[in-house]
């Protein structure tokens, strides 16, 4: 699913050039549950931008799917993003002057899917998340947790080929955390793609395979044995 | 443009956001509404200086005689110039194809009238019959002064409305008799003058009667000719100017003046006047579209200045938009879509307003220099249209630049 060869990344603060990322090579495979570790600076949020194609890489290649991510503009950046990827957030990013129903329906508007049909998909996925009857509620109106979920929704709306998280769990506490691990296991366990960015170790266990950054290098690309989030909920 | 879809995310994020939609709309619907009261108080004054002028007729010319102050073939300074029946006559018949009404005057000053017990003091003129037209009097009751009054030198008298009122009360004052230092005249018309009371304080006579009652002889104390117009205002400027000038030589030739003494021999022309005066008005209008360009700008830097301060706070969900697929296009679109909306229809709202304001108090502005102030429409149509075209431009920049943001940039935490 995910193809990465000798990936560098380096960034330029005036004089000083920082190399963040020194030759990753990385592959997923479809259905795999996924979590990069990693001290902060140990780059794994700039892989993750790359993977979403939120930022790109200054050598190497990138295949998703079968597509070769290379040369992109904007405007086939954005394509991209909205056919292949569903993005889960730290902070949720949800739009605050949306309603939970239209925030999860956002994607869909960008791939031209019709007024009508937007709603009753995006409520079959707020459905999926367990909020169907906090459908018209905006984002200030819900906890934490419940953000963290429209937000999963959102990020399915579009079918996406992999769902990219980064720290999902970061803003939540333990039984929040577990609860949304719990749901992206669910996801999961359908054969859903799904990268996790934590530095949380249980938050690691969670999934299926443990990839180690450090210093710009995967020092560590194990598989576990998943400890199920429904066991601590 | 006419994507549905793309109208009801607009007017959902418009609807949602009903404190920066407002602002954003009072700021260009209060600069329209400036603009268009602007516009209209200076279409206002212009057409009150017209009004002004249209006391008298404008095209006239008129001929006063002083004394001489230079010396001209062996005549001294000094001389008093007394103008003559045959200097009338002899303009009149020179000019005949230019001139459209025409009077010659001889005037007592503060003549002394008299009905029954009441009197009072007006000016007495004895005049042709053309001065009807020369002081756009309206005949209210009876007749004006006629060519048979003049040729048969008759004692009849056309009296001014004040001094109808005065002497009259009320009385119908036709085929009565009124007295000037003893004369009896007849009454035969009244009339009123849109230069208001103090030229409705006038008794007239027929000239010849005038000048046989009151020892005028022949003589007269001035002229008044008006001019036929050309359709082009200053075409009839150029001609009248010509026209008097023609005149002014003529009868200082006549009364043996010379050329360049300004003093013996004055021709005024207030066709003359009135272009000064038009001009002023003109000068007014402009100064009234600067002001109003200028407020047209200030609108437009306060729309660019909202729309960057929209943009500001909505790059964060201007970056959740982009990663979730959102064109970098589709963005400066939504953007300028949304405030062109706005503003056009807040533009219009406060064109109506102003309208509407204009329309109501118009009528209720009592000032001889402001009358029926009002705003051509297709002027205010394009004014909103300038705003909202370069309140769009306004917001291009801002707009563009975010969407050029990567969404990284904008979705990082602060």
């Amino acid at each position: 699913m995910i193809e990465i060869k000798d990936l560098h990344k380096s960034y330029h603060m005036g004089n000083n050039s920082l190399h963040v990322l020194k030759g990753i090579n990385f592959s997923v495979k479809e259905g795999e549950l996924v979590s990069i570790m990693g001290s902060s600076g140990s780059g794994k949020s700039t892989l993750l931008n790359i993977l979403g194609m939120l930022d790109e890489a200054d050598e190497g290649s990138y295949t998703l799917g079968d597509v070769p991510i290379k040369n992109l503009n904007e405007k086939i950046a954005a394509n991209y993003r909205n056919k292949f990827l569903g993005f889960i957030f730290q902070s949720f990013n949800l739009i605050n002057y949306k309603s939970a129903l239209d925030n999860v329906a956002l994607p869909l508007y960008y791939q031209g899917v019709k007024r009508k049909e937007r709603a009753e998909k995006a409520m079959h996925y707020l459905e999926k998340v367990g909020l169907a009857e906090w459908s018209h509620h905006l984002p200030s109106e819900l906890s934490g947790g419940q953000k963290q979920r429209v937000a999963i929704a959102r990020a399915l709306a579009s079918d996406p080929k992999v769902l990219l998280a980064d720290e999902p769990t970061g803003a939540l506490d333990t039984k929040t955390s577990y609860e949304v691990m719990d749901l992206i296991q669910g996801i999961n366990d359908e054969g859903k793609t799904i990268l996790v960015v934590t530095h949380e170790h249980d938050i690691a266990q969670m999934t299926k395979r443990i990839v180690n950054l450090k210093d710009g290098l995967i020092i560590d690309d194990s598989k576990v044995e998943q400890i199920r989030a429904s066991a601590h909920v | 443009m006419f994507d549905l879809e793309r109208w009801q995310e607009i007017f959902e994020t418009l609807s949602k956001n009903k404190l920066r939609t407002f602002l954003t709309g009072l700021s260009v619907a209060s600069g329209i509404f400036i603009l268009v009261i602007l516009l209209g108080f200076s279409t206002g004054i212009q057409n009150g200086v017209r009004s002004q002028f249209q006391r008298d007729a404008t095209n006239l010319v008129s001929i006063w005689a002083g004394t001489t102050t230079k010396e001209y073939k062996g005549l001294n300074p000094g001389r008093r110039i007394q103008l003559k029946n045959a200097d009338f006559n002899a303009i009149s018949n020179k000019y005949a194809d230019n001139i459209e009404h025409e009077s010659s005057f001889y005037t007592i000053w503060g003549g002394l009238v008299n009905y029954k017990n009441e009197s009072g003091n007006y000016r007495i003129q004895g005049i042709l019959p053309g001065n009807q037209f020369i002081e756009n009097a309206d005949v209210s009751q009876g007749r004006f002064i006629n060519i048979s009054d003049v040729d048969g030198s008759k004692k009849v008298a056309v009296i001014g409305n004040k001094v109808s009122q005065d002497l009259f009360k009320g009385e119908d004052p036709i085929n009565k008799n009124i007295s000037l230092y003893g004369i009896t005249f007849k009454v035969v018309g009244v009339f009123y003058d849109p230069g208001g009371e103090r030229d409705e304080s006038k008794v007239f006579l027929p000239l010849s009667t005038a000048q046989l009652a009151f020892n005028g002889a022949d003589n007269i104390r001035n002229m008044m000719f008006t001019l036929k117009m050309a359709d082009d205002f200053d075409q009839a400027v150029a001609e009248s100017q010509a026209v008097s000038a023609a005149i002014e030589t003529e009868i200082k030739l006549r009364q043996t003046v010379a050329p360049d003494d300004t003093n013996a021999v004055r021709v005024n022309n207030t066709l003359e006047e009135a272009k000064k005066i038009y001009s002023l008005v003109d000068t007014i209008a402009a100064v009234f579209w600067f002001v109003g360009i200028g407020t047209i700008i200030a609108g437009v830097v306060g729309v660019g200045n909202i729309m960057l301060i929209i943009v500001k706070e909505r790059t964060k969900e201007i970056g959740i938009r982009k990663a979730l697929g959102a064109q970098p296009w589709s963005i400066v679109g939504m953007i300028l879509q949304e405030s062109v909306f706005v503003t056009m229809f807040s533009g219009l709202f406060g064109l109506i307003l102003g309208l509407g304001l204009l329309e109501l108090v118009g009528p209720l502005i009592e000032s001889d220099f402001i009358k029926y102030p009002q705003v051509d429409f297709n002027t205010a149509i394009a004014t909103v249209f300038i705003l909202v075209f370069a309140g769009a431009l306004a917001g291009f920049i801002p707009a563009y630049r975010a969407a050029k943001i990567r969404p990284i940039v904008a979705l990082r935490d602060e």
